[in-house]
């Protein structure tokens, strides 16, 4: 006879496995008793300290690396696939979605994994001038940036939302779905051994109507991308440092269809472009 | 120069390296938050020491350093200025004119910062120098060979010279508590500097790892409470070297309170010793005032 063992679902910073610093947790089903560490500002905090660091390790890697440890989280998503569908089971998701969903992670992480090493050339360009000039726009990631899981699809939905972020080469600091934690702090166990530098990818859970509007104030975020319909108050919060907020309001049908996320379309706004002029050689 | 002949035995009891750390533990463990934390800040900006001590220091450094010293945050009067800036002896006369006209203090390290091996005429002549310069403080690093080789009359006698020739200059005896290795060996050093007529203690040229820990504050806290009470004689505490938080100030901060109590809670008797710190603080200070996270790239480097 076996003993089963309970898992403590905890937040991911920095590359390790914390507790709130709050010593909160929360319930996010009435009916199973499963306990979800509950963040706190101080967490975020914390999780965007790790993030400065880890963001600058990752976009100092060459974008042919990143392609690679995208590959790998691919790799560690299809290892872990079995894991993954049971904790969506947890969270009401029946057997076939699950496995649906955690197909169709696994074909995005794919996707993304063959962008970081085309990015430039997408998104950049050469500018013709008046004069003997070259004129190249570049890319560059915006640095830390915030993001605000819808509440479903947990799984596909946070990493629909995660991966064109990080593929330039941000850091991320994401706030799980709330009724669905589970699988998406699972993520972290995914994420810490696909070989990401500690702190590129930073995965909280907690009270969205507690959390998101400290995601928008807190001044050492550069960019959000939030699900759902635009909110006044964050954008309110957003403005004090100019940070760039997207908001993603998909309906949570428009996940079943892979390649209507496969796009540049949440890349581009958390790049920032830098232009260089260069004379012609004579 | 007539040397006082060391007059005493520097043995000291043991330190009870388990009691000391615990009672760290729990003193560190001890949450400050809100008005009060306000308060602890603005005294941890007025007790700092802003410190340069680079060979790349240029004058222009010193003289953008000892602007944020004046005023450690434009727009924000209700801050206090730091309590001094600390740089290398050739600096001094920069210093002195960058900071004229204020109250922020110039300390100069001496006596062959930081690891004090030179012999002892050029360390009295490279302290009277930076004395003449206009140094308000002298920084002095003791001889740690000596002490480890256990002459303590030399490290006793070098203290008392140094001390002769700095005039109206209060004198900082730098122990590098990271080289003395032992509770036991800092206790000593204490007793050695505090009987030598030091002004300060100062735990580490911030060269050497680890630098100043609570556990070492605590015991020279302990050591300069001792001596007044024995003697009547106050002397300060300069924490110096590894503080970067603006939590790890407070804690000091507490340490201090518990151990010595409001006559040590001044600038004029406790010191950090830090060029990181400050900007920290800042940012908790604004944190607290406007209730959003700061960003560090919001705050100017130095």
């Amino acid at each position: 006879m076996t003993l089963p063992v309970k898992k403590t679902y905890k937040l991911f910073v920095g590359g390790k496995f914390p507790r709130s610093e709050s010593a909160r947790s929360y319930q996010p089903s009435e009916t199973k008793h499963i306990h979800v560490t509950r963040g706190s500002r101080k967490d975020l905090r914390d999780a965007v300290l790790a993030a400065r660091i880890g963001q600058k390790a990752w976009s100092s890697s060459s974008a042919y690396l990143r392609g690679q440890i995208l590959y790998r989280l691919a790799e560690m998503l299809e290892t872990r696939s079995a894991a993954l569908c049971e904790e969506l089971a947890q969270s009401g998701v029946t057997k076939a979605n699950a496995k649906r969903e955690v197909l169709a992670s696994i074909a995005l992480a794919i996707w993304y994994a063959g962008l970081p090493d085309k990015l430039q050339s997408l998104l950049g360009s050469q500018n013709a001038v008046q004069g003997p000039f070259f004129s190249f726009s570049t890319i560059e990631p915006s640095g830390v940036v915030g993001v605000i899981a819808p509440e479903t699809p947990s799984l596909l939905g946070m990493l629909a939302l995660c991966l064109p972020v990080l593929v330039s080469g941000n850091a991320v600091v994401a706030l799980c779905s709330e009724s669905a934690p589970c699988a998406s702090l699972a993520l972290g166990e995914v994420f810490a051994t696909s070989d990401f530098p500690g702190g590129t990818i930073n995965l909280l859970a907690g009270l969205r109507s507690e959390l998101a509007i400290h995601f928008a104030s807190h001044r050492d975020i550069d960019g959000l991308l939030v699900a759902g319909k635009p909110d006044a108050l964050i954008t309110q919060a957003a403005a004090d440092n100019v940070k760039r907020v997207r908001y993603c309001d998909l309906p949570a049908a428009a996940f079943r269809d892979v390649s209507r996320l496969r796009s540049l379309h949440w890349v581009e706004p958390f790049v920032e472009v830098k232009t260089l002029w260069h004379p012609v050689a004579q | 120069m007539p040397h006082p002949v060391a007059p005493v035995e520097f043995r000291v009891p043991p330190v009870d390296a388990v009691a000391l750390e615990t009672r760290v533990g729990e003193l560190a463990t001890r949450s400050i938050k809100k008005s009060a934390k306000v308060q602890g800040l603005k005294l941890a900006i007025a007790m700092m020491d802003l410190t340069t001590l680079e060979g790349m220091d240029s004058p222009g450094k010193v003289r953008q350093l000892c602007q944020k010293a004046r005023q450690p945050m434009p727009g924000r009067k209700d801050l206090p200025c730091v309590g001094a800036v600390c740089v290398y002896p050739d600096l001094v006369p920069i210093a002195v004119a960058a900071l004229r006209g204020s109250t922020v203090l110039v300390a100069a390290v001496a006596t062959g910062f930081p690891a004090g091996r030179t012999d002892r005429v050029t360390k009295l002549r490279e302290t009277e120098l930076a004395v003449a310069n206009g140094a308000h403080e002298i920084d002095m690093v003791i001889d740690r060979g000596a002490f480890l080789a256990g002459r303590y009359a030399d490290v006793f006698e070098e203290i008392c010279a140094v001390k002769a020739v700095c005039g109206p200059a209060r004198l900082k005896v730098i122990l590098e508590t990271g080289e003395l290795k032992t509770y036991d060996n800092i206790r000593r050093a204490c007793r050695i500097a505090l009987l030598a007529g030091a002004d300060f203690l100062k735990t580490s040229t911030g060269k050497v790892q680890p630098a100043s820990t609570l556990p070492v504050v605590l015991l020279m806290l302990e050591a300069v409470r001792d001596h007044f009470l024995a003697t009547g004689v106050q002397v300060g505490v300069k924490a110096a070297g590894g503080i970067r938080t603006s939590k790890d100030a407070l804690r000091y901060l507490v340490l201090v309170n518990e151990t010595c109590g409001d006559l040590w809670l001044s600038p004029h008797w406790f010191r950090f010793g830090a060029s990181s710190l400050l900007n920290d603080v800042l940012m908790q200070l604004e944190k607290e005032r406007t209730g959003r996270y700061q960003r560090p790239s919001d705050f100017s480097v130095d």
